[in-house]
């Protein structure tokens, strides 16, 4: 046997819950590398996999699928990546088929529509242990020669077994180079598939494959076409007169491809599987509790709850230790530059503080994807879907949209990359449009502040209570009609239809659970981190200069006796009242004055910009009373307390009257203020069109529901 | 012949017809749910909607405006045999 030669690609391809990934682990040992497919938001997966004999080859992951139709991202990226069409990438030298072993039927209609691939081939009839229990017996060596001679092994990657066969199986195929048996069409289609491949390549002066023209004649959708250049004036007639002969020979062209494979496999199959005496899965019995009519909801709840309070509370210790950290380090490294003070604030409040930014997202990121992990690896995620689908399905989104929409009010950022497990492209992008409208654990400190500081004094901490629940639901409010809109109007997107397999209950892998969090965290810090932390450090530079050292002398002299700590805090208030941000503040200030605002909070939305906890502190450095401010400082809501408008038509009144408070609060809840989400969005969108759209759109709303609040509530009081 | 829609829980039906040029019936006929197969309704989710129904050894949630289309015989002698629970 000759060894294969290094620089070869295989494919591992199969129906979702076959365990194709736990394969992909236990083959690859973790040796791997993430990326994206050129111009669509499907991961990339790759690793190094011995073939027991130190040779080694390029394992590539392909999503998982039921047919190779091309009607969503992940089914075209398979189709491409497996006839060579993806730039960059390979044709890969074998196709390694996930099958699992409990339904061979379903599972081999893929393998049969690959077949026409006519590439080197190992089925790797996975689960086998499941199907043992179930006491099903698989005659492989049977199998194999029924599909021409190709490898079939038997693995159980979960339990690690019959890996190594695998690897050997895979080196087998590389060697002998046996292709699947391909269903015999019958003369009619054969014709059919003859004429349009016949009339795609003279009209293309591109090699149509029998593959392609399979999906040119079989598909409803047009991509393949596109792909390969074929115009509709050229293929309209070409494609009519096929399906005409498909449709004379007895069969819907759109149901020839299922039906003759089906016929096919059941030929191929006679005699394989024998069924002895075993064990029912489980799953029904556990299906006939979590989704019992009364009961199940319930369940559902409870799971989820359990879910979003882990996410939020278990998150808030590291989240803590990580802020100690930051502002340890930051005490530490200040002193050391006391004589560069530009250099001292720019490493103290642009780069560590930069650093601090996203840093602060990761316990979050982490623990949502265990939790995902875990409910996607159980079975219960397509539980959930089931559950949630009917209160989602009425304004274009699905019942996976739940998880996302949940998540994204403890932080919006885990929550868009949570998305992903939303196969409809159309669902999947306007869920991540109103994800960040979910109430986020950022925008709690505004709200807890103008509430301790106005509302509860004003009013009682019975409204105070009433008018914080309120502010967390003003954004879903707005969120769902955003989806309605977005969903019926505005995203062209081909909805796919919402069907679910609900798969066997299984134990989550712990490795497979804990890797897949790994590989989130790592991309998330990879991608989104270099781009907040450039917005830091921006909005650092914007506030710092420019920084004349004669407007610190002024306000020292204009105060000789006050203490030390009082002029420090009125020297940053005036720095930062001339620096660009400040002037900047002071100049869009009529553009906020509909809603009530003054240059000061004005800076403070400008600055909240990049991520919206900011205003906060920097409310306290604008109102002289030092950046340390927390939303529970008493000094803080004195200093608001007692502000009042020094000159124009409200001269003399209150700044933050109850008009002025509650708009401040609901544009919080409805701005689009966060550097991370909007570079987060534009990576799970593929571009900086939605994130944009998703800012002007974000943005301009709550500037008019705010003007709307402050106008009208100042009206009544 | 009855929409699926219309079947009870825990009912059987043969598949009668399906609309090929439709997504969803692409979809399910890739499933394996072919015209003669013989399906039973298992759930319907606690809000009514969608359908938990079984074929071929196999669970598969469907809308219930989805499940209008798909005609099934529910007289059509359905074998004892049920189709094997996952």
């Amino acid at each position: 046997m000759s060894t294969p030669e290094a620089g070869l690609l295989v494919a591992l391809v199969g129906n979702p819950n076959t365990g194709k990934s736990t394969l992909f682990n236990a083959l690859t040992g973790l040796r791997q590398r993430v990326g994206n497919y050129p111009g669509v938001t499907v991961a990339r997966k790759s690793g190094t996999c011995d073939l027991g004999d130190g040779q080694k080859v390029e394992l590539v992951d392909l999503p998982g699928l039921y047919s190779l139709a091309a009607a969503s991202p992940d089914e075209q990226v398979v189709i491409d990546a497996l006839s060579g069409n993806i730039a960059g990438d390979r044709r890969p030298d074998a196709v390694v088929l996930v099958v699992d072993a409990t339904n061979l039927l379903r599972n081999l209609f893929l393998a049969s529509q690959v077949a026409e691939l006519g590439r080197p081939v190992v089925i790797v009839l996975n689960q086998a242990d499941v199907a043992k229990e179930q006491g099903l017996r698989i005659d492989t060596e049977l199998l194999s020669r029924r599909l021409g001679g190709v490898p079939v092994v038997l693995s159980s990657a979960w339990k690690g077994e019959g890996i190594l066969d695998v690897r050997r199986a895979i080196a087998a195929a590389l060697d002998q180079k046996a292709v699947l048996k391909r269903v015999n069409w019958p003369a009619d289609i054969a014709g059919a598939l003859a004429a349009v491949g016949k009339a795609a390549t003279a009209d293309t002066g591109k090699q149509v494959s029998v593959a392609d023209a399979q999906r040119l004649l079989f598909d409803t959708n047009p991509s393949t076409a596109e792909r390969l250049g074929w115009t509709v004036a050229q293929r309209e007639s070409t494609l009519r007169s096929a399906r005409d002969r498909v449709r004379y020979s007895g069969y819907n062209p759109m149901a020839a491809e299922p039906l003759v494979h089906y016929a096919h496999l059941r030929v191929v199959l006679e005699g394989v599987v024998t069924e002895g005496l075993g064990k029912a899965g489980q799953t029904a019995a556990v299906d006939r509790l979590l989704l019992h009519r009364f009961l199940g909801p319930f369940l559902f709840l409870g799971i989820m709850l359990g879910f979003f309070a882990s996410v939020f509370w278990l998150a808030k210790f590291p989240m803590d230790w990580i802020q100690a950290g930051v502002d340890w380090t930051k005490a530490v490294v200040a002193p050391q530059l006391d004589a560069y003070p530009m250099l001292q604030s720019l490493l103290a409040d642009g780069i560590i503080g930069g650093v601090g930014a996203f840093l602060v997202f990761l316990p979050q990121i982490l623990i949502l994807f265990l939790f995902i992990g875990i409910l996607e690896d159980s079975g219960y995620m397509a539980r959930a879907a089931f559950i949630m689908d009917r209160l989602f399905s009425w304004c274009g989104l699905n019942g996976k949209s739940f998880v996302p929409m949940l998540s994204g009010f403890a932080c919006a950022i885990p929550s868009l990359l949570s998305t992903r497990t939303i196969e409809d492209p159309k669902a999947r992008l306007a869920t991540a449009f109103v994800v960040p409208f979910m109430s986020c654990s950022a925008r709690f400190p505004i709200y807890a502040l103008m509430c301790a500081a106005f509302i509860g004094p004003l009013y009682g901490p019975g409204w105070e209570s009433l008018v914080m629940v309120g502010m967390h639901c003003v954004g879903l409010l707005f969120a769902v009609p955003t989806a309605f809109v977005l969903t019926r109007l505005v995203l062209k997107v081909k909805p796919q239809p919402f069907v679910l397999e609900l798969p066997r209950y299984q134990m989550p892998k712990p490795r497979d659970v804990v890797w897949r969090m790994w590989q989130n965290a790592a991309e998330f810090v990879s991608k989104a981190g270099t781009v907040i932390f450039a917005i830091t450090i921006i909005v650092w530079a914007l506030s710092y200069f420019p920084r004349d050292a004669s407007v610190a002398e002024r306000i020292k002299a204009a105060n000789p006796t006050a203490a030390e700590e009082v002029v420090k805090a009125k020297v940053q208030a005036a720095y930062v009242e001339q620096s660009y941000m400040g002037r900047f503040g002071k100049a869009v200030q009529p553009v906020f004055d509909p809603l009530g605002f003054d240059w000061k909070i004005t800076v403070g939305v400008l600055a909240s910009f990049p991520a919206r906890e900011v205003i906060v502190s920097t409310l306290g450095v604008t109102y002289s009373v030092g950046e340390g401010a927390e939303a529970d400082s008493q000094q803080l809501r004195k200093a608001m307390q007692d502000a009042k408008w020094s000159e124009g038509p409200r001269a003399g009144s209150p700044i933050f009257s109850l008009a002025a408070v509650l708009a401040l609060m609901v544009f919080f809840a409805l701005c689009s203020q966060c550097g991370p989400t909007i570079a987060t969005l534009a990576q799970e969108t593929g571009g900086w069109k939605w994130a944009a759209g998703s800012f002007l759109y974000m943005t301009t709303l709550a500037w008019i529901v705010a003007m709307l609040v402050y106008q009208g509530v100042s009206r009544l009081t | 012949m009855t929409p699926l829609s219309q079947l009870l829980p825990g009912q059987f039906g043969k598949l009668a017809s399906l609309n090929p040029e439709r997504g969803v019936d692409q979809r399910l006929m890739a499933l394996g749910l072919l015209p003669g197969m013989v399906l039973k309704l298992i759930r319907k989710a606690p809000l009514g909607d969608p359908l938990a129904i079984e074929f071929g050894g196999q669970v598969v949630s469907l809308r219930l405006a989805e499940a209008e289309n798909l005609i099934v015989d529910v007289s059509a002698d359905c074998p004892i045999q049920r189709p094997r629970q996952p």
